[in-house]
Order: structure tokens, then C-alpha cells, then sequence
């Protein structure tokens, strides 16, 4: 239902990379990888395919399937996967029509056999994700990527924690790598509207002559597609989102919202909007173990400004010990840890332990 | 015993090479004598020769060629580097101390197998990720009963000031590198491991988790001492290596696949040799070497080689 008599002002367009797509926008479904921390990367086979499936059918562009961690990231200091992540990005391609299949991974974590094995199942779009200072780290995976003709997507983590002309540096880093495009990444859900699109802008007039930049925001703030829609504006054309918000802490953007608002900006993203209402009831809803939440672990992600994935690992621990899960997430922002570091989530724990111990043993 | 010393020649004067001068000079089994580099501006090769090392900038090419050869090398160049020179080096009959991955020689970890290696002519010293956590990963081992450590997952987080641009560049390097030496030292099964580059200022101190899993039969008890023990022996050439917890064990469930998990927190505080201390990563990489170094120098002396 787009009116394109009242179209909103958009500094570029996808159309401008790739005009034969006839889009504004290119979004991508991120339900199956970042939506891998609210399951637990407990996703079957049948549930893979059917959402992709339904995401396919709606006019989704690109499907990430990955464990939520990215290549690799099944562990104990993540979470074991219960079907093998290849496994899952062999039925997404071979499940979608139209939609490519993107996957993740993260220097330190995967490595670049996992990105080799990745494109044997079938993965076509490889998105590297580093924390948004160390981008040298993926200089090897880009280079490699390319070489194998995958198309490349690269995140800056935890963008809220750096100003736009560190991000813009780094994003440099990224496109001389062989880097096609570079997302400013709300990972924490803390970025808050002129910041976001003050960020896209630096990244814009650093690389936009040579790649294109993304946008992949969090709720943890309720600020998903009011960010999303000031970075489209700000000129990212690559836009992220999670259907039903499937996706860690409060969740991702939810795409389908998102497609609403774009309808009604008059910005084409070639995904039908009731179609994708359908799937988000009656194929997203049934899988997810519950709905995302913003509730007191969550908002206190995007206040302290915590990375969103840390929420079920800080709920663990929280159990186990039997302390404050708000208090193991603000503690994380105070020690400044970034992705990755769910390991010290326990430490955190027991601390806390130690103190609530202490206090108990002196009153 | 003598007062002897076998002369020893550092390549590499960058952080790692000059830590690790520092912690030669005070040994009584090893004399450096030699800095090697190759830019005549490093400070590295200035701060040898205040110390009253032969330092030149023109290369292992020059030193090769002088009259007196060494009886040690530390290479703290690149893996690149060290590959290409390491057959020169044996030729020479020289024998290396490798701080780079290039992993030509056997890996060594000095309080799990550091006597075993005493009479090669190459060693390596894995990464500063695997000296840190592959102790913990081996007193595992030694007391989870028959059915040892299924699987060891290890997380190192260090400070991005801490890593230079040869980890940078290949941290697929470091993952495999240590991977591998957590099964084939470590003893793990199956071994897999981490990286995190953490910029937080102030810098963070070096960090490691180490995780195993092991049979539902095996002893906790025996596990948690060994552990503790341990953290003793590495003590001894790392005064900075702690555990920041009492060794937590998990129950077999689901998220630990029916096995049994040891989780081992560790932090790495440098001695601030030459290193600012949060690089506790780098410190236990000449700190071991330095280790590994005189122990080879100690079985030729009373070797007579």
C-alpha cells in the first residue's frame, strides 16, 4: 500500500546500488540469528523452515540464520545449539524462493573455515561483526569473504559507545578490507534518535561513495523503529529488524512494524505488509518462547547500556546464585564489557553473592 | 653448578622483546647479550643498549654472520618471520625460543610439560591466551579420573591496547593455535577456544575462563585441588596469576550436555617489567619463555652442551 505521492524524504535509496531491485530499502530478518539468544539457540529444523518460508513469502529480501553469537558460537560460554547451526543455513537456502541467506561471525569466535563451510550450505551474504573499535580484527575474514565472492556485511557493535567519527574511522578499516557494507549496531538498545542518525551520517560521508550503511537497533529503550527511521533518513539502506522483535534483550526492531511505517513513508521495501502480520501471528509467535519484553532487565540493558544478549546469560547466573539479575546487568555496564563476555557475568554473580553474604552475616 | 650462562640473542625489539629483556637480565642461567631488530629508530634497540646489550637494526642476517654466535634465541618477531628463519637458526646450532605462533617446534606450557622439551632445538610458546589457561585445562585433567576432559572451552579477554597488529591481523591464528594446544597439552578431547579485545579505559587486566566438561563420576573435590594447585605452580614464574573464584561446578543438565561443568575464573596482573601491568597477557608470554628458556639452558649446562 505504498503512496508515493507523499513519499518521505530519504538521503538515499537501495535502488541507487541495486536498480534492478526497484527498493528503497533492503531489510533483513535477523529472527533466526539474533532471535537465537531469546530460544536459546534451541531452533529446530521444521521451525527454520517454516519461517523462512513465510518470511520468503512475504517479500523478505535477506534471512540471517546463524547461532545468535555468530559461526561458532555454540559453547558453553554462549549456549550449545540444539541443531547444528550449518545444519539450519542449509534449510534456509534450500527453503527460500527469493531471499539470500545471510549468515554472522565474529573474529575471535568463528573462523574462517566456518565462513567457507557456511557457503557450501548455501549462505550467500557473510556479516562480520566486531566491536565498533576493533575493526582491524576482520581484515583476514573480509578479505576472504570477497575472495569467494560472497557479498559482505560488517557490524560496528555497540555503536552507542563510541562518537560518530571513531565509528567512521573504523567503518574505513572495514570498506578497505573488501567490506561492501557497514551497520552502525544499537547492540545495547541505548542509542537515542539524533545519535543514531548523527552516527549513520559520519559513516555516510566517510564510506558512502564506495559501500552502503546499515542500520540494526534494539528495544531495549522502545526506540527501535523511531531509530530506524531517523537512520533511513540519515542515509542507511540496509535496515535490520526482527519480526515479533524476535531477538535478544527487549528484541530487535520489529520488522513488520517497520514495514508499516515505510508503507506509510511512502519508502518501498518490497515486503507485503499484511502478509508479514500473517506470519508474525501464526508462524513467529508459535516458535518463540515468549514475547520479547521490556520490562526491568531489559530497560536496565538499554539504561546502562548493555549488550542485549547478556539478558538470558544474567538471568542464569541471577538464578543459580541467587542474586539481583539487574544488578549482574549494571555491574556489566560499569565494568564496561562488551560482546562476548558472558563469562564474566558469572564472576559478576559472584561478587555479588560474596557481598549479600556478607551483609547477611553481619546483621 | 657454575656460574656459567648460555648467551642468548632477543629478536624483535618491540614490547615482547624488551619485556622480555628484562626478565633475562636478572636470570642466573641465561645472559642476553644480543637485540635484534630492523628500524634504527626503535626504542626497543636503544633501551638494549642502555642496558649494555649488542643491539643492531640490520637484522638476523647481520647477527648470523658475526664471529660469536648465540647459544639462545627468543624470537618475538611474527610467525612469518620466524618460519622463514628458523632452519638458519638450527644450521647454526642454535637453539629457539619461539614467542610466535608459527609453531615450527613443539608447544610449551612449563608447569605441565616444561621438562619434556629441555633437549629440542625449537620450542614454542603457544599463545598468551594458552599459557594462561592451558595449566588449568591439564590440573583438570590430571584429576577428573579415567574419562579426563571430554571438552575444554577457554575465554580470553585482554585489553585492546595489549594486542598488537600481528594478533589483529590473524586472530584465526590465535583461536586455532590455542584450540590445539588446549587438547594436545590440556588434554581436552575436544578443544575450542575464545577471544575478546575489550577497550575499555581504564585498560582491563587480563582475564580467562576456562571450562571443562568431565564425567558425572568424577571427583570434585580432587578437581577444585588441583586446581588450587596449580594456581601455585604458575605463581612461581607469574606472581600476578590468580583465581578471582573457588573453581564453580555445575551439575549435569541439558546446557551442559549431560556432563559435569568446572568453570575456572582467572585474571593475569604483569609484573610491569617493561609492560604496563593490565598486559598480563603479554607478561605471561616472556615470563614462560623466560621459564622455558632456563630450563634448556639449565639441561646443557649440566649437560655439558
Amino acid at each position: 500500500m505504498t503512496d508515493t505521492s507523499t513519499r518521505d524524504s530519504l538521503a538515499r535509496t537501495w535502488a541507487e546500488t541495486d536498480p534492478t531491485s526497484g527498493l528503497d530499502l533492503r531489510l533483513t530478518d535477523t529472527c533466526l540469528r539474533d532471535g537465537s539468544h531469546h530460544k536459546r539457540h534451541q531452533f529446530t529444523a521444521t521451525e527454520v523452515h517454516d519461517i523462512v518460508e513465510a518470511l520468503d513469502d512475504s517479500g523478505v529480501p535477506v534471512i540471517e540464520v546463524t547461532h545468535g553469537d555468530g559461526l561458532g558460537g555454540s559453547s558453553f560460554n554462549y549456549g550449545f545449539s540444539r541443531t547444528p547451526e550449518q545444519e539450519l543455513i542449509r534449510i534456509a537456502a534450500e527453503t527460500a524462493k527469493r531471499a539470500k541467506i545471510a549468515f554472522l561471525m565474529l573474529p575471535g569466535v568463528g573462523t574462517k573455515d566456518d565462513i567457507r563451510a557456511a557457503q557450501d550450505n548455501g549462505g550467500q551474504i557473510c556479516r562480520i561483526a566486531t566491536h565498533c573499535t576493533e575493526a582491524d580484527t576482520s581484515i583476514q575474514h573480509f578479505g576472504l569473504a570477497r575472495e569467494l565472492g560472497l557479498e559482505t556485511v560488517g557490524f560496528l557493535m555497540m555503536s552507542h559507545t563510541q562518537p560518530p567519527e571513531v565509528l567512521a574511522k573504523q567503518a574505513r578499516i572495514m570498506v578497505e578490507a573488501g567490506n561492501q557494507c557497514v551497520y552502525v549496531v544499537d547492540s545495547a538498545g541505548a542509542l537515542v534518535m539524533e545519535q543514531t542518525a548523527d552516527r549513520v551520517a559520519a559513516v555516510v560521508a566517510e564510506i558512502g561513495h564506495e559501500a552502503t550503511v546499515g542500520f540494526h537497533g534494539h528495544e531495549n529503550l522502545g526506540l527501535g523503529v523511531a531509530n530506524t527511521v531517523i537512520a533511513a533518513r540519515a542515509g542507511a539502506t540496509q535496515i535490520d529488524g526482527s519480526v515479533r522483535r524476535f531477538g535478544a534483550g527487549a528484541g530487535n526492531t520489529p520488522l513488520e512494524a517497520f514495514v508499516g511505517v515505510c508503507d506509510k513513508l511512502g519508502w518501498r521495501t518490497g515486503i507485503d505488509f499484511l502478509t508479514i502480520v500473517d506470519a508474525s501471528e501464526d508462524v513467529i509467535k508459535p516458535a518463540m518462547p515468549e514475547e520479547c519484553q521490556l520490562d526491568r532487565m531489559t530497560l536496565m540493558m538499554g539504561y546502562a547500556g548493555v549488550y542485549s544478549s547478556f539478558l538470558k546469560h544474567a538471568g542464569n547466573a541471577a538464578e543459580r546464585y541467587g542474586v539481583s539479575g539487574a544488578k549482574i546487568l549494571l555491574e556489566a555496564g560499569r565494568r564496561k564489557l562488551i560482546g562476548g563476555q558472558e563469562d564474566q557475568l558469572i564472576d559478576i554473580a559472584l561478587m555479588l553473592k560474596a557481598e549479600q553474604d556478607k551483609e547477611a552475616a553481619n546483621s | 653448578m657454575t656460574d656459567e650462562k648460555l648467551s642468548a640473542a632477543i629478536i624483535g625489539p618491540g614490547n615482547i622483546g624488551t619485556d622480555l629483556m628484562y626478565k633475562l637480565l636478572r636470570s642466573d642461567v641465561i645472559e642476553p647479550r644480543w637485540m635484534i631488530g630492523v628500524d634504527p629508530a626503535s626504542e626497543g634497540l636503544r633501551l638494549a643498549a642502555d642496558k649494555g646489550l649488542e643491539s643492531s637494526h640490520e637484522g638476523v642476517d647481520w647477527l648470523l654472520k658475526q664471529d660469536v654466535l648465540p647459544d639462545l634465541i627468543f624470537e618475538a618477531t611474527s610467525a612469518y618471520v620466524h618460519r622463514e628463519y628458523a632452519p638458519r637458526y638450527e644450521e647454526a646450532g642454535i637453539v629457539a625460543v619461539d614467542l610466535t605462533p608459527a609453531a615450527v617446534g613443539p608447544a610449551v606450557i612449563p608447569p605441565v610439560n616444561g621438562e619434556e622439551h629441555v633437549a629440542r632445538t625449537n620450542v614454542n610458546m603457544i599463545t598468551c591466551g594458552g599459557q594462561a589457561t592451558i595449566p588449568m585445562v591439564a590440573a583438570v585433567t590430571r584429576a577428573a579420573g579415567p574419562e579426563g576432559v571430554s571438552y575444554a572451552e577457554i575465554v580470553a579477554s585482554v585489553s585492546s591496547m595489549s594486542a598488537g597488529p600481528g594478533t589483529r591481523a590473524n586472530i584465526d591464528e590465535f583461536t586455532r593455535t590455542t584450540a590445539a594446544g588446549v587438547e594436545s597439552i590440556g588434554g581436552a578431547r575436544r578443544g575450542k577456544a575464545i577471544i575478546i579485545l575489550n577497550p575499555a579505559e581504564p585498560p582491563m587486566i587480563m582475564r580467562d575462563t576456562i571450562y571443562c566438561a568431565v564425567s558425572p563420576e568424577a571427583d570434585r573435590d580432587a578437581i577444585v585441588s588441583s586446581v588450587f594447585a596449580m594456581e601455585k605452580a604458575v605463581q612461581e614464574y607469574v606472581p600476578g596469576y590468580r583465581l578471582l573464584q573457588e573453581p564453580q561446578i555445575d551439575e549435569p543438565s541439558a546446557a551442559t550436555q549431560g556432563q559435569v561443568k568446572v568453570s575456572v575464573f582467572v585474571e593475569v596482573e604483569g609484573a610491569g617489567d617493561f609492560l604496563p601491568p593490565y598486559a598480563g597477557n603479554l607478561d605471561i608470554m616472556t615470563a614462560a619463555a623466560t621459564q622455558v628458556g632456563q630450563n634448556i639452558a639449565r639441561h646443557r649446562l649440566a649437560n655439558g652442551g
